[in-house]
């Protein structure tokens, strides 16, 4: 068992550090041949790198043991036990749950309020602003649920994903042109916002798990896209919740 | 002072157990409950779990600590006015956009390096090789990722310069995407919509965040505000044209070499 995990943790490590070194050459190139000037704390900046690497290599060892057989073998036992509302609650859970939570999402929504007292559309209180921010957040992970939902339920049927992609689009498109000025770019951040480092891989071993399951259709062609779609539907939602409040 | 500084070296590994927590809940209780069948190799996946929880602590803590504060200094430092060489100098007082030649360099390399670093662009390169059973490697889609987004930055910096408006640049992004999308192979559509999300994360956006500002601020009649998202904006588009054509390269390599095996048996 150690040294079954040991060889693939090394070639990860040389990985990772093949994957950092474009970083280091890019600030230590900007800072000695454009700026001229010398790195503030060398030391910690390699001290830090090196953790940086270490990380990575952890990370891509627990994807890989845990993470997408994780999400495989739940889509394959949903699709095993036939139940189209449970794997639609799981898909809605799994977009509303990771995304409730998100460090990421807490600091937009908090900006989002005191932007929104600026601007007037609600009382200067701490009281309205938690609301507001509450609110914002509820709405960003009630669309990555749905987006979720729609994203299985395109696999499930075998729906071309740009017809979908592209009615997104329309969408954001229709709705900049009608929500509030300053809810634009809070609406076009979130969509970037939703999509976690945890989240990525578990949501696309769920779409390939659906995908290799059902029978006539293609894990390459329909097992990917659910991200597209958590990152879309934020943006509409995120909109309209600023044209109602 | 020493409890400060562990406090601060635990920030990230709490910050990744609440992250964790709650899509824990969801898939045991869906395991146990809906599903009623025991989970395989548990000892691995819970071995793989804390693996997954304990790198990204590490992956955060030496981002923070060592790499964005230099990288924000940068380009606060490319965008200063002084450094474009424009001080006093009443005549001067808004560059040239050809003056920022410095700042597009910058875009375009620390946009290219940090994507190559996404931890879920590895994830989801990983499953595309795994999935397409080697027809789209990992390591292309990666590369092509990153180009993209290298471009793109270069773009939304460009715009930031001379301050021209965003939406007519996202909307010919996304005319350009649905021209690809109805010449590039099936297989890849998917695939180059979900790396556009894929790559706006962990790594790429708080560098991305301090250049608009920086820019933005420095440059008279820009709003920092309006002008970050602007930038993170153009990461998520041009990666999808990127990926669409990196596509479309390999298939039309693939067929001239079909057609020039055939060719070649037809004169032989």
């Amino acid at each position: 068992m150690l040294k079954a995990l040991a060889l693939p943790l090394l070639s990860s490590l040389r990985d990772s550090l093949r994957d950092l070194t474009p970083i280091l050459a890019v600030i230590l190139g900007f800072q000695y041949l454009v700026l001229r000037q010398p790195i503030p704390d060398l030391v910690g900046l390699l001290g830090g790198a090196l953790l940086v690497v270490i990380g990575l290599t952890l990370f891509v060892q627990g994807l890989k043991l845990a993470l997408f057989p994780i999400g495989e073998t739940m889509a394959s036992d949903f699709a095993r036990k036939g139940s189209l509302f449970w794997l639609l609650a799981f898909a809605f859970s799994l977009g509303f749950g990771t995304t409730v939570a998100e460090p990421a999402l807490i600091a937009v929504a908090d900006e989002a309020a005191l932007v929104a007292a600026e601007g007037g559309m609600i009382p200067t209180t701490d009281v309205a602003r938690e609301r507001y921010a509450d609110g914002l957040r509820l709405t960003v992970a009630m669309a990555v649920g749905l987006a979720i939902v729609i994203g299985v339920l395109r696999i499930l049927r075998g729906w071309p994903v740009h017809y979908l992609i592209i009615g997104g689009y329309l969408g954001v498109v229709l709705m900049t042109g009608i929500a509030p000025a300053e809810i634009v770019g809070i609406a076009y951040d979130s969509g970037g916002v939703t999509t976690s480092t945890i989240t990525v891989p578990l949501v696309t071993a769920l779409g390939i798990g659906l995908a290799s399951s059902i029978e006539g259709r293609n894990p390459t062609v329909d097992g990917f896209g659910l991200i597209a779609f958590a990152s879309l539907t934020p943006m509409i939602f995120v909109m309209g919740y600023g044209m109602l409040v | 002072m020493d409890l400060q500084r562990l406090l601060a070296w635990t920030e990230p590994l709490f910050g990744t157990i609440t992250d964790v927590l709650p899509i824990i809940a969801i898939l045991i209780g869906f395991q146990v409950m809906v599903l009623r069948r025991p989970i395989p190799n548990l000892g691995r996946v819970v071995l793989g779990l804390v693996l997954v929880v304990v790198g990204l602590a590490c992956f955060i803590q030496g981002l923070q600590s060592a790499l964005f504060p230099l990288g924000k200094l940068m380009a606060a430092q490319l965008t200063d006015p002084a450094f474009l060489g424009n001080t006093g100098d009443q005549e001067h007082t808004t560059a040239h956009w050809l003056d920022y030649h410095w700042v597009y360099l910058f875009a375009f390399a620390i946009g290219f390096a940090t994507t190559i670093a996404e931890p879920s662009l590895i994830a989801v390169a990983i499953k595309a090789q795994q999935v397409s059973a080697g027809t789209i490697a990992a390591g292309g889609l990666r590369l092509a990722v990153a180009v993209g987004v290298a471009i793109g930055l270069t773009i939304g910096v460009f715009r930031i310069v001379t301050g021209t408006p965003l939406h007519y640049y996202i909307i010919a992004g996304y005319c350009v995407v649905l021209l690809q999308t109805a010449f590039a192979p099936r297989s890849i559509v998917a695939l180059a919509y979900d790396s556009g999300g894929v790559t706006t994360s962990t790594v790429t956006v708080p560098l991305v965040a301090a250049l608009g500002i920086g820019l933005s601020s420095n440059i008279p009649g820009r709003d920092p505000l309006l002008d970050g998202f602007g930038l993170i904006a153009f990461a998520s588009l041009f990666p999808i044209m990127s990926v669409l054509g990196y596509a479309q390269i390999g298939a039309e390599i693939t067929r001239l070499r079909a057609r020039a095996r055939t060719k070649r048996r037809q004169e032989s």
